[in-house]
């Protein structure tokens, strides 16, 4: 056991509590809101609407679960004046 | 004063239904008087657990439909004169099972006996909300492995609001079985111990039941663990979990966590 540990090797018992502390804190302080990220999108997009023409498949989001910080990445296309004319 | 006490997990095959035969009988071993109700409607299995899979006549949708009474629907046990069954329905689906009907139910049996011991369904769905609905006191199954864990910390979740007794702002007493524990692993931390599980889970602990060959055994003879082999650890394990139930303080017993010395040196598998 403790020569395991010496040659750095995690014990898996101790990986598998740390992913369920970080995974159930989120899904502690977001249960009843599942569905976050999808409104989330939407109504970025409408604020965006508001402005640019952009359609929904050109509005990316992703989340990533962090233990002390989550991020939230968006990533929006927004097609220039050549492209438009193409389509 | 009867006890309604749901027997739930979330997750399936993490001995839900085995630890109600298993605590039932050892309730009713006690000499209080034992319902052990199935609402696994349409995959019912307690019966099987029981040995009482032939004798099935009535089930529970059959008393909550009003198509018999509940005196016939419920199935003596053989072995212990104070246990009764009350089956699930094979062939009907879940949606039979109505809020009303399975009230009227539940006061029945709360008339009768002194506990009732409700096995959940898998699942957050209608089955496993209705069998808690109503409970005084929840116990959560889970196994040692994260998505037990996450599925039960769920269910912990449901337990504090689609309870009736959450929904009149009442606290629902919660108790956490731990199953197939293997102190051997979690001692090598190649499992997670119970002091994790328990962590994580944050509400009191009601038993460890150790891995344990005695289950199957039990199953496959028909007979709830607790009394086809009374001595065995797991079967210790469920009568020291009942005698918490009833309000007793017991000291919990921890599989053991450490290899003997010689089997260490040698290698060998501790008995």
């Amino acid at each position: 056991m403790n020569l395991l540990r010496l040659f750095g090797r995690r014990r898996s018992a101790t990986v598998a509590r740390d992913r369920l502390q970080i995974l159930l804190a989120h899904e502690r302080t977001y249960s009843g809101q599942s569905d976050l990220v999808a409104s989330l999108r939407d109504e970025i997009l409408e604020v965006l609407q508001k402005h640019v023409k952009v359609a929904e498949e050109q509005v990316q989001i992703r989340m990533e679960r962090g233990d002390q910080v989550s991020t939230l990445e968006v990533e929006i296309e927004i097609p220039t004046p050549a492209q438009r004319r193409v389509a | 004063m009867s006890k309604v006490v749901v027997v739930t997990s979330g997750k399936g095959g993490v001995g839900k239904t085995t630890s109600t035969a298993a605590l039932g009988a050892a309730l009713a071993q006690t000499g209080d008087k034992v319902a052990v109700v199935d609402f696994d409607v349409g995959l019912r299995n307690l019966d099987l657990i029981m040995g009482a899979e032939r004798r099935v006549v009535f089930d529970l949708i059959n008393v909550v439909q009003g198509d018999a009474k509940l005196h016939q629907a419920l199935i003596k046990d053989k072995r212990l004169e104070t246990l009764s069954l009350l089956a699930a329905s094979q062939t009907r689906d879940k949606d039979a099972l109505t809020a009303t009907g399975v009230a009227r139910v539940i006061n029945e049996l709360r008339q009768k006996f002194d506990w009732v011991v409700c096995d959940s369904p898998a699942g957050i769905e209608r089955g496993a909300t209705l069998a808690m609905r109503h409970a005084d006191t929840a116990i959560v199954v889970s196994n040692p492995e994260i998505s037990s864990v996450r599925d039960s910390d769920r269910i912990i979740g449901l337990l504090d609001s689609k309870t009736l007794k959450a929904e009149k702002g009442e606290e629902l007493d919660k108790h956490l079985l731990i199953t197939r524990y293997d102190g051997e692993r979690a001692g090598r931390g190649e499992m997670l111990t119970n002091e994790d599980v328990l962590e994580i889970l944050s509400i009191p602990l009601l038993g460890i039941v150790p891995e344990s060959q005695e289950v199957l055994r039990a199953s496959n003879l028909g007979a709830p663990v607790t009394i086809s082999s009374p001595m065995c650890a797991p079967a210790r394990a469920y009568r020291d979990a009942v005698r918490r139930l009833k309000g007793e303080t017991v000291a919990m017993s921890v599989p053991s966590d450490q290899t003997g010395f010689f089997s260490k040196i040698f290698g060998r598998r501790a008995a």
